[in-house]
């Protein structure tokens, strides 16, 4: 038998999150291509533009994964990576010869703040079993007191109601009368 | 009485109110010894249909004992043990006198409301918004029952309530959903949504006849569940739906298709689901039709499209040329409860079926709110919620 292996509802707290991180993602990575100047001259760090817009093409990258791939691990761990070059590149300009390295701090207090919730995310996504396997057995629950094979058409005694019929001009695509 | 009262997007709780009682002549009391949560009450949870106020009764699926009946009612007796379907009826009405319960024109008491909405009123539902009147729902102790002498279904002590409860909602309605598909034993019947709804939908379209049955779902107990049945099963995670749908119908599609999931459709890698999503945070879209699009998209041409799944105000993006080009036909509707109840009651009592099979989780009505959750997040293994007040 085939495994069924599905993101959904495995940890809903996590996929919540990924979900929202992958917004966010997308948020600042557009932020950070379409305005890299203002973003590099906020911080203090006029010589970084070019950085900022290449790690906004990263952020997209990691959110696009985070809402539409089936596998959302990889690209939640994309993230925590992303979340160590921020902390590297911020860090570089923490120093006295930035006149702006309050700013700055704060920028950096907001990536941990992030990188907190990305390694959550990442850990709980990572440890969640997956979907092996069905958490509960329901192969016994076909609803059948009879058995399957007394089932199938046991209900053919059934006339479907005139207001219920496929329209005659279709009905012998299925086998019946050829329309009239 | 206690009862499950809504206070708000995902907030139930079981409060503690008012008795009802006996308001119009043709009423009934019933003391309710079993009720059940259904999908239709998570659109609520989530806050997806409009009409709701703070403190209304939840709960639409229910059955109990007669305790009290009003001086016109002459078809019931104190101590009756009945099921009351969802679909509150007046059984007079032209429309009622035609079979089309749902659409009852004298049951909803807030009619012009509704009118104002959908155009025309629909019938009263229990515990389901203002525009359906407004009622107090069955996930409570005692419930009154209008025009229960149309309505309620009187029950033989031979059969329990687990084997009986669905009658007044979830078996009728994937019955009627296959009954729409009018099955030719030639067919391949494909189920979206292996929910409650779906898993019968699935049994009614085997026990009517159809050569195959195709169910789609992506949460493994309920894919487990429907191959219990007889189902072929595709998950939606796993493998493209269209292309394994074209593949079990040598190419051509599948003839009838049954949207049993409803305006809550999730996705997975495609695009229209974000559209949907982002369209419905900013209120440009209440509903989400995925599967909608799915199946006009994967549908036999000249076949026949059956909607059991709830929808409550505007879709988007809909491929209506596919649709028309096609020649498909589509039937849709709240279930016409009363018109197949005494049809299905014969059937469980021969054995065709035994619905309790549906049963994942029992409990009591102070657990209810706790396992709106369950039942929201198919935690668990949850299929259907059974709760004894
Ligand atoms: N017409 C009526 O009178 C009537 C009566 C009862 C319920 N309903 C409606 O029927 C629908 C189903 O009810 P339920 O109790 O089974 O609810 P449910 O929420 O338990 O089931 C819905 C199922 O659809 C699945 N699903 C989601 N997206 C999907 C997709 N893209 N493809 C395939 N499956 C998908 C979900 O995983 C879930 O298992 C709801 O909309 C409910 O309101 C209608
Ligand atoms: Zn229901
Ligand atoms: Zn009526």
């Amino acid at each position: 038998m085939r495994t069924f292996l599905s993101r959904h509802h495995a940890d809903p707290t996590a996929n919540t999150i990924a979900q929202a991180l992958g917004w966010f993602s997308i948020g600042l990575g557009a932020l950070e291509i379409l305005a890299p100047r203002k973003m590099a001259r906020t911080f203090g760090m006029p010589r970084s533009r070019g950085v900022l817009a290449g790690y906004g093409v990263r952020e997209i990258a990691s959110g696009v994964g985070l809402l539409w791939a089936k596998d959302r691990r990889p690209w939640i761990w994309s993230r925590v990576g992303g979340d160590a070059l921020d902390v590297a590149t911020l860090a570089a300009g923490m120093g006295p010869s930035n006149p702006r390295r309050g700013t700055t701090g704060l920028a950096m207090a907001m990536v941990l703040g992030v990188a907190a919730l990305d390694i959550f995310c990442a850990a709980r996504l990572s440890a969640a079993p997956g979907r092996a396997a069905p958490v509960r057995d329901y192969s016994a629950r076909s609803g059948w007191p009879r058995g399957a094979a007394a089932a199938r058409g046991s209900a053919r005694d059934f006339a479907t109601p005139r207001d219920m019929r496929a329209p005659p001009g279709l009905r012998h695509l299925n086998g019946g009368e050829q329309p009239g | 009485m206690r009862a499950l009262c809504y206070h708000g997007k995902q907030d139930i709780r079981c409060d503690t109110v008012p008795d009802p009682r006996i308001e119009d002549p043709r009423d009934a009391i019933i003391k309710v010894t079993s009720c059940a949560i259904c999908g239709s009450d998570l659109h609520l949870y989530d806050g997806f249909m409009p009409g709701m106020e703070n403190g209304d009764i939840m709960g639409h699926e229910f059955m109990g004992e007669v305790m009290e009946v009003g001086r016109d009612n002459t078809r019931l007796k104190v101590g009756d043990r009945v099921v009351v379907p969802f679909t509150i009826i007046c059984g007079e009405c032209e429309q009622c006198r035609r079979g089309n319960y749902s659409v009852c024109e004298r049951s909803n008491r807030n009619a012009s409301v509704a009118a104002k909405v959908f155009g025309h009123a629909t019938a009263g539902l229990f515990g389901y918004t203002h525009l359906t009147g407004g009622y107090p729902g069955g996930q409570a102790e005692y419930v009154r029952v209008p025009y229960a002498d149309a309505s309620a279904v009187k029950v033989p002590s031979t059969l329990t309530d687990e084997q009986v409860l669905f009658l007044g909602d979830i078996f009728p309605t994937g019955w009627q959903a296959a009954v729409a598909c009018d099955i030719e034993p030639s067919d391949t019947v494909a189920i979206w949504g292996c929910g409650p709804v779906g898993q019968f939908a699935i049994r009614a379209a085997i026990m009517l006849g159809a050569k195959q049955v195709v169910a789609i779902d992506n949460v493994p107990e309920r894919l487990v569940m429907a191959k219990a049945a007889g189902a072929t099963v595709i998950d939606f995670d796993q493998e493209s739906v269209v292309e394994r749908l074209n593949e079990l119908t040598g190419g051509k599609g599948p003839e009838k298709c049954i949207d049993a999931v409803g305006l809550e459709s999730h996705a997975t890698r495609s695009v229209d689901a974000l559209y949907d999503r982002a369209k419905q945070a900013v209120m440009m879209e209440t509903d989400r039709p995925h599967v909608l699009r799915e199946i006009m998209y994967v549908c036999r041409p000249a076949g026949t499209i059956s909607v059991p799944g709830v929808y409550g105000g505007l879709v988007d993006k809909i491929p209506f040329g596919a649709f028309m080009n096609k020649g498909l036909t589509m039937r849709t509707g709240q279930t016409h409860v009363n018109r197949w109840t005494d049809d299905l009651l014969r059937r469980i009592e021969e054995g065709q079926i035994d619905p309790s099979f549906v049963i994942t989780h029992r409990a009591s009505l102070e657990e209810g709110p706790a396992l709106y959750k369950t039942f929201r997040d198919k935690q668990d293994g949850c299929v259907k919620v059974v709760l004894r007040p």
